[in-house]
């Protein structure tokens, strides 16, 4: 295992600037996910690590070493790619064994099929080694392909949205198997998603992209209880943040220059008439089983409550909100602490 | 995973199904009636080929083999009294008609030929076609779509239109009636359409098994010859087929610059109808057996030509 460096990294695909100035390092054995939407940038940053990609500025250095104009092959890095991740015209055996044939390492036959009855284990494909790649289900498809990662014991595993292809159950199911992979073994990983929950299940820090800049990097408890600008703030949070601007709703001591403000669905107060905070009336009630979202309009402005499942508050029905937490961000987004 | 289906949502009825059954057995039939004909043609001696009506049934001979592999002379019942019996069955075969073997005809030879030529440009023209293909889909080539054109525009012209130059240039370099001309030749017909052919095969093949082989420790060749290659299996087999089938069948360049050495198959057939009249059951071997070859090429890439091998990997 390795740790990883990007320094003032820039890179363009002609008129489009992909990437733009991002340094961050990725500690060794550190779970550092890479979160933002399509076309933030996220798959270029994976893809100057593994050198699929040269930056047009700065450096990437694995384990103190500067890789920038390395070959991929010489980096010692593996990838799992969000799709296409199985040669098809081999078996699942021979796709795990691969890397390890592959002139860099040349590894005896042997050896080779003792990692890949211990990767197999650990993933639950054991009983799969000899089918064709292109006869498993997606599940164990993402399976090999970690797998395949994984037999290398590379200084640093790149995945780019792995689990993204894959239904809702699998996809939860495979988070927590990555996770627990990711402690037993120590590995580094640099992971790149858009979705929040696997971001904040599985990240031991989490870096927001947008339009090609990190914008802020940190615990996936900071990042969502402290961000930085409203964008980060946005980010985080299903249902997500209610931002206002200031006045709409009344808050406490807010700073001087504070345009608008952002509150968290789980940080409004709600009560029925006579309590504190500003008169809203409630649109309706969307009941998910486990919690109800409620959807609120005060004055001109709509905004999402989170509620307890045993709610029995009505569409239709005046009712008195008052923030508990909170955020003020300045004209340009900025937050103000 | 998508299962689209390929037919439409409402099936075709019986009737319809057993009338599109009947157009396709009429239709398989009338074209391959001819080829029938001819298999069958070869097998008749000379008077049942020429009978009226023609006979269906009919007593099988291999004249038309025999006259096809040998030249014969035709003797007086004198000379042929003083022949010691004869060795071999087609010797007899021969003097029932009163002729003798005069030696092997020139048909084996330009047989060779065909393959020589077919083959030999047909790899040549995928081998180059592969790696032109693979070149213009994963390298950024300045002017990609000009040079692409440009090879498809050398199609554009009919190949005949150029024979008298190539005829003059040939002569002149000292190709004219050589294997290594012809090869040329035909790999520079061909190598246009491999490319268009195989570059939409590579094009389909999506880069992330390169770029994972690249990861994995390969290098960019060795991940062409690993991962892509495979995949490309189908597009090769199918791209060669067309290749072989038109240099196999191409007469007319053949003609023009094949005389002796390097003469293919097709020019040759036409001057069995010169030696000694209309000599069918000759014709009909000499076809029959010309048709074997690209027969047994395309069942033998059959299974290549099965489509599927990348599809089921890739989930969409």
């Amino acid at each position: 295992m390795a740790n990883v460096s990007l320094r003032n990294i820039d890179k363009s695909f002609g008129e489009t600037k992909a990437v733009r100035n991002v340094t961050f390092e990725v500690a060794k054995g550190e779970f550092l996910v890479l979160l933002g939407p399509t076309g933030a940038g996220k798959t270029t940053t994976l893809r100057l690590v593994a050198g699929l990609e040269k930056p047009d500025a700065g450096s990437v250095l694995i384990d103190g070493a500067d890789v920038t104009s390395a070959a991929p092959a010489s980096r010692d890095v593996a990838f799992v790619f969000q799709q296409y991740s199985l040669y098809p015209h081999l078996s699942v055996y021979d796709n795990l064994a691969f890397p390890l044939r592959s002139p860099a390492r040349r590894m005896p036959e042997d050896e080779i099929r003792s990692r890949i009855e211990a990767v197999a284990g650990m993933l639950r494909i054991g009983g799969k080694l000899q089918n064709r790649s292109t006869k498993l289900s997606g599940g164990e498809m993402q399976r090999v392909a970690i797998g395949r990662a994984l037999v290398r014991r590379p200084a640093i595993y790149l995945m780019d949205e792995p689990l993204s292809s894959l239904d809702a159950k699998l996809r939860a199911d495979l988070r927590l198997e990555l996770k627990r992979i990711q402690r037993d073994l120590g590995a580094t990983i640099l992971y790149v998603t858009h979705d929040q929950i696997e971001a904040m299940t599985m990240a031991d820090r989490i870096g927001i992209l947008s339009e090609g800049r990190l914008v802020q990097v940190g615990s996936p408890r900071e990042i969502y209880a402290d961000p930085d600008n409203v964008y980060v703030a946005a980010r985080l949070g299903q249902p997500s943040i209610n931002v206002l601007p200031l006045g709409a709703l009344p808050v406490r001591s807010a700073p001087r220059t504070a345009y608008s403000v952002g509150v968290r669905t789980e940080h409004l107060d709600i009560s029925r008439d006579g309590g504190p905070g500003a008169n809203a009336r409630l649109d309706w009630v969307e009941h998910l089983g486990d919690q109800n979202h409620l959807h609120i309009r005060l004055g001109d402005h709509r905004l999402t409550i989170l509620a307890q499942p045993g709610t029995d508050l009505s569409a239709g029905e005046a009712l008195r909100i008052e923030a508990a937490n909170p955020l003020f961000f300045d004209e340009d987004g900025r937050r103000i602490r | 995973m998508s299962s689209t289906t390929a037919h439409s949502v409402v099936e075709p009825g019986r009737y319809l199904r057993f009338f599109a059954g009947a157009v396709v057995v009429v239709y398989a039939l009338v074209t391959m009636i001819p080829l029938v004909w001819i298999f069958i043609t070869g097998f008749k001696t000379p008077q049942d080929s020429i009978s009226y009506p023609p006979k269906v049934i009919f007593e099988p001979s291999l004249e038309g083999y025999v006259n096809l592999f040998t030249t014969r002379t035709r003797q007086t019942p004198d000379y042929m009294a003083t022949l010691p019996p004869p060795e071999t069955w087609y010797d007899e075969l021969v003097r029932s008609r009163q002729m003798v073997i005069a030696g092997p005809s020139k048909f084996g030879e330009r047989f060779m030929n065909s393959i020589i030529i077919g083959f030999g440009s047909t790899f040549l023209s995928v081998f180059l076609g592969t790696l032109a293909a693979y070149a213009f889909s994963r390298f950024r080539i300045p002017l990609a779509d000009d040079l692409l054109f440009f090879i498809l525009s050398t199609r554009m012209m009919p190949p005949i239109a150029v024979a008298i130059p190539i005829f003059l240039m040939y002569r002149t370099v000292g190709l004219s009636d050589t294997h290594l001309g012809m090869i040329i030749l035909y790999t520079t017909v061909n190598v246009s359409l491999a490319v268009w052919l195989l570059k939409g095969f590579v094009d389909e093949i999506p880069r992330e098994y390169e770029e994972a082989a690249l990861i994995d420790g390969y290098t960019r060749f060795q991940a062409f010859v690993k991962v892509v290659l495979p995949q490309m299996a189908t597009g090769i087999a199918a791209t060669a087929i067309f290749c072989l089938i038109f240099a196999w069948n191409e007469y007319a360049f053949a003609l023009l610059l094949t005389s002796g050495t390097a003469q293919t198959a097709p020019p040759f057939i036409p001057t069995i109808i010169g030696e000694g009249g209309l000599d069918w059951p000759a014709i009909g071997a000499g076809v029959t057996l010309f048709l074997l070859p690209v027969l047994v090429f395309t069942i033998l890439l059959r299974k290549h030509l099965l489509r599927g091998i990348t599809f089921g990997a890739v989930r969409k």
